[in-house]
């Protein structure tokens, strides 16, 4: 299949190993990748793990299924902002705007619902599409005007919370009346919003065949190749980890339902009667991106750009255009999320996007693994940093308590975002000395 | 001035300049300059700051356009504008900065902005990481791991070393190297020199840009001197010595080779 071979080889650089063997290789291997500042989501599972056992070491229940939903339910809107930052921050931009442009586009959705009774799916999509011009207005005025992402951004940032103002009106909030169930029923609010039990194992299973297809057929081929490829022990077990925790997730999310056991809980209303629909959501998201990311010419393109946009500008990348497109993804991710914030809540506030939104999810983009200063990132960044993130604040939430609490819970927080950030400069170092 | 009937060259110049010409507004850069590069040499371009070196090479590679004068490709005129037309000719260039991003592993800046798809228009990671280590053994690159690590690991050598095999991935017949050890150690510097030669004994055309005299007289078949925007002269490298080298540099002549006495000095304000 090759047409293509230049010269005869003469010394054999690929490689090959014994699939059944070289784990120990693929080990050392990744020790050295690690040691060279590619730490990718270790902190971050790390940060996840020992937060959990912290926290539900000082307040019982912390790790109940009930909060545990809770948590992956108000994550989600992070985690899915996260998702749409990481391709600004891989380019060394930031979007400040991602929290208010999401808040503009659920206000507009809510309008559109609840004022002038649009069909919900159409209002999404309107939302949508409104975030998608926001990215390519931001874009443009980065890429063709020249003017730097933090000052368009901090400038959108402020016109977008005005913005929200005027439209939410005097009422101060818009709620989603209940025949908008539809949109709501992507979190929460009755037992009917969750996934059958059975529509969970199946996503699991999916999910884990899938996974399970494409790393064998990855292995097989590169054999066939003649290329290095993963030992099958890493991949086997890789495959088995995922299908364990995947398996602990769905039967704990379900505790409720599969065991039996009464709805009430110490945090209140929330339920483990299943998956929440916004897992299915995040998924499918998470899975679009990457592959973007990794599997196409667009995502190559915006690492290079991200690396060195001179190198790019040469091997003939559309710079500009890489430029504008990464803002564009993250309007409609910001959109999506504000989008998730407003069926989470069943409703949209004045205020909405505003705050630490932003802030939150940036924090979840760098503790994931995302580099502020560009060229590195992953889209399960987001998903690992946001959980943290959403750890930390409920955490916070119960730990620190009496008059101060809101002021010190953000105290807390931020020194988190400081320490992610620091940690990201730190190895970011490690990496460039290397060698 | 002997550049004709070189016993064992190949009959035909791949590339062949005359008469080029190039002004920067009132700056006259390049004046009247000749140039040849035979396949399977080495063609070292010399020259002190400002005699025009860059301006020349940007010539060939399509970055400027030229004023006047004949660009003879194979025996064709073409008309060289972008540097993707260079390309498309079989011409590119290694710059100085090497143009490498350092986040990318070696396989992937070989293939950057060219990546190979299938028919699903996903990147074909194997045909790419086949072709980059073929393309390293074709060159008997042996100080690189793996094809998958990443170019922040790499030392200056074998970034270096990427960057060229970078260029001949793509079939290209005539490349151009400026300033290839200008960053490297001795040994690092006898590598990059070593790859240097076997280009060449591969048939490619190699025009080399260096200040360093050493590197040039051991590794270059043919050797250009440029003196303020002029063409000083081209001469076999076994026809000249080191103070030779030197003297046409600083000069513009030395003895019989180089620019009449006429010609000398007339080039004050050519720039880089």
């Amino acid at each position: 299949m090759s047409s293509d071979s230049l010269t005869q080889p003469r010394a054999d650089h690929s490689r090959p190993q014994n699939p059944g063997g070289g784990a120990r290789d693929y080990a050392l291997d990744y020790i050295r990748r690690v040691r060279g500042g590619e730490m990718g989501s270790i902190p971050g599972i790390i940060g996840l793990v020992v937060l959990a056992i912290f926290f539900s070491i000082l307040k019982g229940g912390f790790l109940d299924a009930y909060n545990v939903e809770n948590m992956v339910v108000y994550g989600a809107p992070t985690i899915v902002m996260a998702m749409g930052l990481i391709f600004v921050l891989l380019l060394g931009e930031i979007d400040l705007s991602a929290g208010t442009a999401g808040g503009v586009c659920a206000v507009l959705a809510a309008v559109e619902m609840v004022r002038h009774q649009m069909n919900w799916v159409l209002a999404v999509l309107l939302a949508a599409l409104l975030g998608a011009i926001i990215g390519m207005i931001i874009g443009w005025l980065r890429a063709r005007v020249g003017i730097p992402s933090f000052v368009i951004t901090l400038a959108a940032f402020l016109s977008f919370q005005g913005v929200t103002i005027i439209m939410v009106g005097n009422s101060g909030s818009i709620l989603l009346p209940d025949s908008q169930k539809t949109l709501l029923a992507l979190t929460s609010a009755s037992t009917n919003d969750y996934m059958p039990i059975w529509a969970g194992w199946a996503m699991l299973a999916i999910v884990v065949v899938g996974y399970a297809a494409v790393k064998l057929r990855g292995v097989s081929k590169r054999m066939a190749e003649n290329l290095a490829v993963e030992p099958y022990s890493i991949a086997m077990a890789k495959v088995a980890a995922l299908a364990v925790l995947g398996a602990g997730f769905i039967y704990y999310m379900g505790y409720n339902r599969i065991v039996g056991v009464a709805r009430s809980s110490f945090y209140g209303t929330l339920t483990s009667e299943g998956v929440p629909w916004i897992v299915p959501v995040v998924l499918v998201l998470l899975f679009g991106g990457t592959y973007l990311l990794n599997r196409t010419r667009y995502g190559r393109h915006v690492f290079a750009v991200g690396g060195n946009e001179e190198a790019a500008r040469r091997a003939g990348i559309r710079v500009n255009a890489i430029r504008t497109s990464v803002f564009v993804i993250c309007s409609f991710m910001a959109a999506l999320s504000g989008l998730i914030s407003l069926s989470v809540s069943a409703g949209v506030a004045n205020n909405a996007g505003g705050g630490n939104t932003l802030l939150l999810a940036v924090g979840a983009a760098v503790i994931g693994g995302t580099s502020l200063f560009g060229g590195r990132g992953r889209i399960i960044d987001a998903v690992v940093g946001g959980l943290v993130v959403e750890i930390i604040s409920w955490g916070m939430g119960d730990l620190i308590t009496g008059t101060n609490a809101p002021g010190w819970q953000e105290v807390v927080t931020g020194l988190v975002l400081l320490l992610a950030a620091g940690f990201d400069a730190i190895s970011r170092k490690a990496g460039s000395t290397q060698g | 001035m002997s550049v004709d009937a070189v016993p064992g060259r190949a009959a035909e110049p791949i590339l062949r300049l005359r008469g080029i010409e190039k002004s920067f507004g009132p700056v006259h850069v390049l004046r009247s300059v000749d140039f040849t590069a035979y396949p399977g040499e080495v063609t070292a371009l010399v020259g002190d700051n400002g005699a025009g070196k860059s301006t020349l090479v940007k010539c060939i590679g399509g970055t400027y356009s030229i004023d006047s004068g004949e660009y003879l490709y194979k025996g064709q005129q073409v008309h060289v504008h972008t540097p993707r037309a260079a390309s498309a000719l079989g011409i590119e260039i290694v710059y100085q900065d090497l143009a490498l991003c350092e986040n990318l592993d070696i396989v992937q800046n070989m293939f950057l902005g060219r990546e190979e798809v299938d028919g699903r228009r996903a990147l074909d990671e194997n045909k790419m990481e086949r072709m980059a280590s073929q393309t390293l053994a074709s060159l008997s690159v042996r100080t690189v791991k793996s094809v998958r690590q990443k170019v922040a690991s790499l030392s200056g050598g074998q970034r270096q070393t990427v960057a060229i095999a970078k260029a001949v991935l793509w079939n290209s017949e005539l490349v151009i190297l400026d300033e290839p050890t200008a960053a490297l150690g001795v040994a690092q510097t006898a590598q990059v020199l070593d790859l240097v030669r076997r280009l060449a004994d591969q048939g490619l055309a190699v025009i080399l840009i260096s200040h360093n005299m050493n590197d040039v007289l051991q590794v270059a078949d043919n050797i250009a001197v440029l003196y303020l925007g002029q063409m000083a002269a081209q001469v076999q490298r076994s026809e000249v010595n080191h103070t030779q080298i030197v003297e046409l540099i600083t000069a513009g002549r030395s003895g019989d080779l180089g620019l009449t006495g006429s010609a000398v000095g007339v080039g004050n304000g050519a720039t880089a």
